[in-house]
């Protein structure tokens, strides 16, 4: 039952054993097992000292000499009541100042986030709504978690129409859905899930259009590429790995595996040439496609709180991080410093988008509500 | 560096240009190392050492290659022909090195020399071979289209093009090494050591994007969220009159700045419309639908393609070259949502190479950024957080859902 899952899921995201007979399988087995993690284990280091010995340069000591940034104004410009629960995820309109956020209650709600008027409601038939996402035309919402499936509300002007009758099923998966993103049009959308996989869906028929298998465990997260030939996006799991997969073909074209803990949030820097990442691990970390590895770490000794989520101003030169531990904190890309950290949430910040012509970002949380921030060098 | 050599290519002032013989071959407009060195002795009244460090200076950035052993960037003070490398190739020019870029100039080197690239050029071309495997074809029918279009070129041009080529991708790519000289913005200063990685590319990005970026520089005449007033984004809706200067200067950033702004495309569309080449944008457009639509639509898209750019007498025949084109004719009586990529790609990457520099050399372009227009930025209040008016806008669904009604009305009239 939903409640069930639901329990379980606020343990923490629910995570299906590789193999559920292994438990009870004689002890030789699990020797090998053990055998085999160590040997993983001493190839793994055995790799970062072959990288080492490269002398690879990393992002901040190439940005020596760049003049480092001055103080920040930051000031909450809107806050947004109305969830009756957890805030889990939000996205922005492309009208840049519209957003649909979603709820553990199960609502999904439309905002101007201007005025801070509600536009349009939905209840959904299930709990722990954990994706949400505007279409790009601004006609329509796609929402998801629990249900396992991802859902298209196109949205109606009639006040007295219920935006629940002309809602599309598109997306099953076979856990629940953690992110979903439409393409560069309302007629497909691309979905990760807990059972480990992630999808392309067309919108109009339903149909699966390509599914993208290699994630250990989990996928959590994912954004589609900036590029010119636009067919890669990349995704973050509980395997700790960062995936960039071929939309066309399906196949995993590039894997990270840096991180110490589950990845919550990945996000592509503006060039579309690398990507950021935010983890359990209480790191972000920044990738560079080109080059194949990581080249930046975002963190500190006092940080020790999981991040849930990163995004890029515009000109890339900062990252924005949502924490555990109900903060913000302002990264200076390039140098690896942190410039802001920002407080106001009362609770955990879930999800962090800045806006899509950058003059602000927009907090959901576990407080219930959403903020708009504003900030000025 | 570049006023430097600006003031080099001065016509009365600037260098004595003349026919250097290379081999058998007569490259015009070029200098020999000493002509260089004595010209800047006498512009900026320094000593010979001096003349010699600045010289160096200027062909380990790229702005003069020399003839005669392109890949020792290095100022020779005798005879050894040096040329002005062309602007499209500076390396302060704002287009990024892509991949892709590097993958097709080996590919026309590998098939040109057959075979015989230096060994760190084998090395990053195996890279790129597994790591770009899935347009692979398309890098090697580009290569094969570009040679294919050099030969057509006179000798000489055609060397003179190779060794800007060349020297372009010696200093973006440079073979690696403790020596090897990378460029940064203004502020970066020295020699730096990497690793077949392009981390200066970061700076370069965040520096270009600065003034575009609300946070970093604010943004004009208002950001919205603090003065309450919509007027920054009443002024960049997707159609306006007349446009601002930041927004008409990004389109200069790269191509897919000028594409993914509607107003860019459409000023570019008008310009290709004087080039007699509009098809081509018609082209990429229709694709770009195919890509993105509902997948019940693709069947009848593709005809429509067929019918519009790529059936013999075509009204909006592409030129494609024959392979692409065989490919993908074969390609389409089974068609598919991705059926046209390769053809797309390679007109894609033709406007990318040809008309858009040349956009961003017309009158066109140069007229749109005069009169753009610089928003006068809002003054404070005295009570900067007094609360304005907040008027709400029309929803964007809304937009459309009048458009569907008025067609609606129309089809119902006819």
């Amino acid at each position: 039952s939903c409640d069930f899952a639901a329990f379980t899921f606020g343990q923490k995201y629910m995570r299906s054993p590789l193999s559920p007979e292994m438990a009870t399988q004689e002890v030789p087995l699990n020797e090998t097992l053990a055998h085999l993690k160590t040997e993983s284990e001493t190839l793994k280091l055995k790799l970062e000292e072959e990288r080492a010995k490269l002398h690879d340069v990393e992002l901040h000591q190439v940005a020596e000499k760049v003049e480092g940034l001055g103080q920040f104004v930051m000031k909450t410009r809107r806050t947004l009541k109305g969830h009756g629960n957890k805030v889990l995820c939000m996205d922005w309109c492309k009208d840049k100042r519209r957003i649909v956020s979603s709820s553990q209650d199960g609502k999904v709600i439309v905002w101007d986030a201007f005025t801070t008027n509600k536009e349009h409601a939905v209840t959904m038939p299930c709990t722990w709504v954990m994706a949400c996402a505007y279409a790009p035309s601004g006609c329509a919402v796609a929402c998801g978690g629990l249900d396992n499936k991802c859902s298209v509300y196109p949205l109606s002007l009639d006040k007295n129409e219920n935006l629940a009758a002309k809602k599309k099923s598109v997306a099953m998966h076979t856990n629940y859905l953690s992110a979903c993103s439409f393409t560069n049009s309302d007629m497909q959308i691309l979905t990760s899930s807990g059972d480990g996989t992630c999808a392309l869906w067309d919108v109009e028929s339903g149909q699966l259009l390509q599914s993208f298998h290699g994630h250990a465990a989990d996928v959590l997260c994912l954004d589609l590429a900036p590029s010119e030939t636009g067919n890669t996006f990349v995704s973050g799991g509980c395997d700790k790995k960062a995936n960039v997969w071929d939309m066309r073909s399906g196949q995993c074209i590039q894997s990270f595996e840096t991180h110490e803990s589950d990845i919550n949030s990945v996000r592509y820097y503006p060039s579309g040439d690398a990507f950021a990442s935010g983890s359990d691990d209480a790191t972000c970390r920044l990738y560079d496609l080109r080059a194949d590895r990581e080249v930046a770490i975002y963190s500190k000794e006092s940080i020790i709180f999981g991040v849930s989520s990163v995004d890029f101003s515009l000109s890339g030169r900062l990252l924005f991080g949502g924490y555990n531990d109900y903060t913000i904190n302002v990264w200076d890309v390039l140098k690896g410093t942190r410039v802001s950290i920002l407080f106001g949430h009362e609770n955990r910040v879930s999800t962090l988008r800045v806006s899509p012509d950058g003059t602000a970002f927009c907090t959901g949380s576990w407080d219930h509500t959403l903020r708009v921030w504003i900030l000025m060098c | 560096m570049e006023k430097m050599i600006v003031a080099m290519q001065d016509p009365d002032m600037g260098m004595k240009l003349r026919n250097q013989r290379l081999l058998i071959t007569v490259i015009p407009h070029a200098m020999t190392g000493h002509d260089i060195i004595i010209w800047l002795i006498h512009k900026y009244s320094v000593c010979e050492e001096e003349a010699l460090h600045l010289g160096g200076m200027l062909v380990k950035y790229g702005y003069i290659y020399p003839l005669k052993e392109p890949r020792s960037l290095v100022l020779q003070p005798d005879e050894s022909p040096y040329r002005f490398q062309t602007p499209y190739f500076w390396t302060s020019t704002r287009w990024p090195a892509s991949e892709l870029d590097y993958a097709i100039y080996l590919a026309k080197k590998n098939i040109r020399k057959q075979g015989e690239l230096m060994e760190y050029e084998k090395e990053r071309y195996s890279l790129l071979h597994k790591k770009i495997n899935h347009t692979w074809d398309f890098v090697v029918m580009q290569a094969r289209e570009q040679l294919r279009a050099s030969k057509q070129r006179r000798k000489a041009d055609r060397i003179v093009l190779e060794c800007q080529e060349q020297a372009y991708w010696l200093i973006n790519r440079p073979p690696g090494g403790p020596n090897s000289l990378q460029r940064g913005p203004g502020l970066v200063r020295g020699k730096l050591a990497i690793n077949c990685c392009d981390l200066p590319s970061f700076l370069k990005y965040s520096e270009q994007y600065q003034n575009h970026d609300p946070i970093m520089q604010g943004c004009l005449p208002s950001n919205p969220w603090i003065s309450d007033d919509t007027a920054h984004w009443t002024m960049n809706t997707e159609m306006v009159p007349v446009p601002t200067r930041l927004r008409v200067e990004r389109w200069s950033f790269s191509f897919m700045e000028l594409l993914n702004d509607a107003m860019g495309r459409q000023e570019f569309m008008l310009y290709l419309e004087k080039e007699f080449s509009a098809e081509n944008l018609y082209f990429w457009q229709a694709c770009e639908e195919i890509r993105h639509g509902e997948s019940s639509k693709i069947v009848e898209k593709v005809e429509e393609v067929y019918k519009n750019f790529l059936a013999p007498g075509a009204a909006r025949w592409v030129n494609i070259d024959s392979k692409t084109m065989d490919k993908t004719l074969e390609g389409i009586k089974q068609p598919h949502r991705f059926v046209l990529d390769d053809a797309q790609m390679h007109i894609y990457f033709l406007m990318k190479k040809d008309s858009y520099p040349r956009y961003l050399k017309s009158d066109l372009y140069k007229n749109m950024l005069a009169k753009a227009i610089v928003p006068q930025e809002t003054k404070k209040s005295v009570f900067p957080f007094m609360r304005r008016q907040r008027h709400s806008s029309p929803s964007p669904a809304q937009a459309v859902a009048q458009a569907t009604e008025e067609e609606g009305r129309h089809k119902g009239a006819g």
